[in-house]
C-alpha cells in the first residue's frame, strides 16, 4: 500500500494540478482518437456505402460530382442525360443492373429521388443486405402515375413522416417555401434504416419527378443518373473507354470505391492538420505533467526527504514520481474516453444530418487503446525528469539545518 | 548495540574552506542502554546522528549498528539499514502533513522489516493517547501531539536502535516529560539502545548515563596553543 498512498496523497495535496494537467490529457486523448476513428469509419461507411453500386453513369462533368450527387444525394446534378442513353446502357451485355434517378425537388430541404421500384427489390446494398421496409409500409406502386412516395428513416424522422401522410414537394434541391408543387403524394412506408445516405431521401416513382408540375418538359424524360452494377469488374474499363474517352457526352464514373477514395485524398491535409494538432496537444499535455510535477518538486521535497529517512529507498522514490506521472496520465486518459464520446456523438450527428453516413460511435477501435497507453506512456515518461531531480534529493540537508 | 571509530565528517564553507564538524574517536552503545548526550547548538551533534542513521555519508571512520557496518554500505544498503534497525525522532518532528496520523505511522512502517501493520500503528498511536486523531492531519494537533506521532512512528516499527535529536525541545515541560517518559518507556520493552541528543539540562538531568558530545568530538575541541 506504501506506492499507492504516496502516489494518492501527493495527487491530492496537489489536486488543482493534477485535474487541470488530466484535463489536458484528456482533451489531446478524446481529440486523438475522435479524429482517428472519425477517419477511419467514415472512410470506411463512405466506402461501403459505395460498394452497392459498381459505377454511376451521368452527364459530362465531374466524375466526383457524379458520384456525390447519385449516391451520396450531395452536391446539384452536374445535368441530364436523354432516357434512350439509360435504356441503352440497360441493355448493354456487361451490365448487371442499371437503376436510373431523377433529382430536382425536396420535401423542406430532404431531396425527393424519383426512381424505379427495382432500386428495392432488385439491389443489395451489402451481400444479402436487401432494403426493407419499417413494419406497416409498403413500397410505392409500381404505376408510374400513382404519386407515392417512400420516405428514407432519417428524413422521416426529421419530418415527422408516417406511412399515410401526404405532402406537397417543393421545386429545387433547396428549399423554399414559395417554391410548391401543387401534386400531392402519400407516404406508403418508411425504409428501415439502412445507415447510408438513403435514409436521407424521400424516393418516388422516377416518371412522378420528371412530370413535377413547373419542370420544363423538354426535359420530362431525361434522368439525372444511372445507378450500375456490373456482370464484372472488367466490363468498367470497357465501358470507360467507350464513354470517358471514345465519346464525350456522357460521363461513366467507375469504379466508385477508387472515385471516393480521391475525395479523402483531396481532404487528407484536413486529416492531418488535425491530427498534428492532437499530436501537439498531446505533447503540450506531456510537458505539462513534467512542468507540473516538477514545478511542485520544491514544495514536496521535504516530504522526499522524511520518506528517505524513513528507510524509502531511492528507487521507491523515483518510482513513486513516474508513477504519480503516469496516473495522471491514466486519469486523463479515462476522462479523454468521456471527451471521446462526447466529440464523436457531436461529429457523428453532424456527419449523420449532412451525408447520411453514420459512424458507429460505441464501436471498439484499436486507437481506443494505444492511444491511451501512448498517453499514459508519454506522461510516464515525463515523470522521469522530476523523478531524477527526486532522487538526487539530498536528506540531511533537506529535513534541517545541521545545528 | 552501536559502535563508532573514527567517524569523521567535513563541510566547505561559504569561503571555500573545508570545515571539520564531526571527529568521534570511539563511541559505543549496548542493547537496551539509554544515553544522553549533551550538546549545544552547532556543536554537530545532529551530523552525528545523521553520520550514524546514515543519512549523511561520513568522509572516514566505521559506525557499526547490530552488527552491520553502516559506513561499509551502498546508499540502498543503508536505507535498508535505517529501516530495518534504526527508529529517528527528529526535532522538528517532520511529520508528512499531507498524511493522517495513522497515515504518517503506518507509512514509517512501510519501509521496514514488518511492513504496514495498520493494527500495530494504531495501538501505538493509542498508547500515545491520540487513539481519536488517527484520521486528523498534523496541522490540526497540538505542538505536544505531533511530537507524540513523532515517537509513535519511530517506535512502531520496534527498531534496536533509536536515535532522538533533541526531541522535547518544542515541547512545554509537562508535555516534554511524558513524551521522554514514552520514548524510554518504549525503549525499555524492546530492549533497544537510545541515544538522546540535548541541550535541556532538566532533561538530560532523567538520564542515569550522560556523555558530553564536546568532550568526545575532537572537531569542536580548541586546538592547543
Amino acid at each position: 500500500m506504501t506506492l499507492p498512498l504516496i502516489i494518492y496523497r501527493s495527487l491530492r495535496q496537489h489536486a488543482l494540478s493534477t485535474v487541470v494537467t488530466a484535463g489536458s490529457i484528456a482533451l489531446a486523448c478524446g481529440l486523438l482518437m475522435s479524429v482517428w476513428t472519425v477517419k477511419t469509419q467514415s472512410q470506411a461507411a463512405f466506402a461501403s456505402t459505395g460498394s452497392a453500386f459498381d459505377a454511376v453513369l451521368g452527364a459530362r462533368g465531374s466524375k466526383l460530382q457524379l458520384v456525390l450527387n447519385a449516391i451520396f444525394h450531395l452536391e446539384a446534378s452536374p445535368g441530364n442525360l436523354a432516357y434512350s442513353d439509360y435504356e441503352f446502357i440497360k441493355r448493354h451485355p456487361a451490365v448487371k443492373t442499371a437503376i436510373p434517378i431523377a433529382v430536382g425537388d425536396n420535401l423542406r430541404g430532404y431531396r425527393l429521388v424519383g426512381t424505379l421500384p427495382e432500386l428495392f427489390t432488385d439491389v443489395e446494398l451489402a451481400p444479402g443486405k436487401k432494403i426493407t421496409l419499417q413494419p406497416g409500409g409498403r413500397f410505392f406502386s409500381a404505376d408510374p402515375t400513382v404519386k407515392e412516395a417512400v420516405a428514407g428513416s432519417f428524413a422521416a424522422e426529421k419530418l415527422g413522416l408516417k406511412a399515410g401522410d401526404t405532402f406537397h414537394p417543393f421545386h429545387g434541391l433547396t428549399y423554399d417555401e414559395k417554391n410548391q408543387h401543387a401534386e400531392t403524394y402519400a407516404v406508403t412506408g418508411i425504409l428501415a434504416p439502412t445507415n447510408t445516405p438513403m435514409d436521407r431521401v424521400i424516393w418516388i416513382p422516377l416518371r412522378g419527378l420528371q412530370t413535377m408540375s413547373g419542370h420544363d418538359p423538354r426535359a420530362a424524360t431525361d434522368v439525372s443518373a444511372v445507378l450500375i452494377q456490373l456482370r464484372a469488374p472488367t466490363a468498367g474499363f470497357m465501358l470507360d473507354l467507350m464513354y470517358n474517352k471514345q465519346g464525350n457526352r456522357l460521363t461513366f464514373a467507375y469504379p466508385v470505391g477508387t472515385i471516393i477514395a480521391e475525395l479523402f485524398s483531396k481532404i487528407s491535409w484536413f486529416d492531418r492538420v488535425l491530427e498534428l494538432v492532437a499530436y501537439l496537444v498531446a505533447l503540450v499535455a506531456a510537458g505539462s505533467v513534467l512542468a507540473s510535477i516538477y514545478n511542485s518538486m520544491s514544495a514536496r521535497q521535504r516530504d522526499l526527504a522524511i520518506l528517505r529517512a524513513l528507510g524509502a529507498k531511492r528507487r521507491t522514490i523515483f518510482g513513486a514520481v513516474v508513477s504519480e506521472a503516469a496516473v495522471i496520465g491514466v486519469l486523463g486518459a479515462l476522462a479523454g474516453y468521456v471527451v471521446y464520446f462526447v466529440l464523436l456523438t457531436v461529429v457523428a450527428g453532424v456527419i449523420r444530418t449532412q451525408t447520411g453516413v453514420v459512424l458507429e460511435v460505441w464501436r471498439w477501435q484499436p486507437v481506443l487503446a494505444f492511444c491511451p497507453l501512448g498517453m499514459i506512456g508519454l506522461c510516464a515518461l515525463g515523470g522521469v525528469v522530476p523523478a531524477f531531480k527526486a532522487y538526487r534529493t539530498p536528506v540531511a540537508e533537506t529535513l534541517a539545518p545541521v545545528s | 548495540m552501536l559502535a563508532v571509530a573514527d567517524l569523521r565528517k567535513s563541510f566547505r564553507s561559504p569561503e571555500g574552506e573545508r570545515v571539520e564538524i564531526v571527529n568521534v574517536a570511539t563511541f559505543a552503545l549496548a542493547a537496551g542502554e539509554q544515553v544522553a548526550l549533551r550538546g549545544e547548538s552547532g556543536s554537530g551533534k545532529t551530523t552525528f546522528l545523521h553520520l550514524i542513521a546514515g543519512i549523511l555519508a561520513a568522509d572516514g571512520g566505521r559506525v557499526t549498528i547490530d552488527g552491520a557496518e553502516m559506513t561499509a554500505l551502498s546508499e540502498s544498503q543503508r536505507d535498508r539499514l535505517r529501516a530495518e534497525k534504526l527508529g529517528y525522532i527528529f526535532q522538528t518532528f517532520n511529520l508528512l502533513q499531507g498524511y493522517t496520523v495513522l497515515e504518517n505511522v503506518v507509512l514509517g512502517m512501510s519501509f521496514g522489516p514488518r511492513g504496514a501493520d495498520r493494527a500495530h500503528a494504531q495501538a501505538m498511536l493509542g498508547r500515545m493517547g491520540l487513539g481519536h486523531r488517527l484520521d486528523h492531519f498534523p496541522r490540526q494537533l497540538s505542538t505536544g501531539q505531533q511530537q507524540r506521532v513523532a515517537v509513535a512512528r519511530a517506535l512502531a516499527n520496534r527498531p534496536k536502535l533509536v536515535l532522538a535529536d533533541e526531541p522535547t525541545g518544542n515541547l512545554d515541560r509537562r508535555h516534554a516529560r511524558e513524551a521522554l517518559g514514552l520514548i524510554r518507556e518504549v525503549c525499555r520493552e524492546n530492549n533497544a539502545a537510545l541515544l538522546l541528543v540535548s541541550h535541556d539540562e532538566e532533561v538530560l538531568a532523567q538520564f542515569e548515563q550522560r556523555r558530553d558530545f564536546a568532550v568526545i568530538n575532537e572537531a569542536m575541541k580548541e586546538p592547543a596553543r
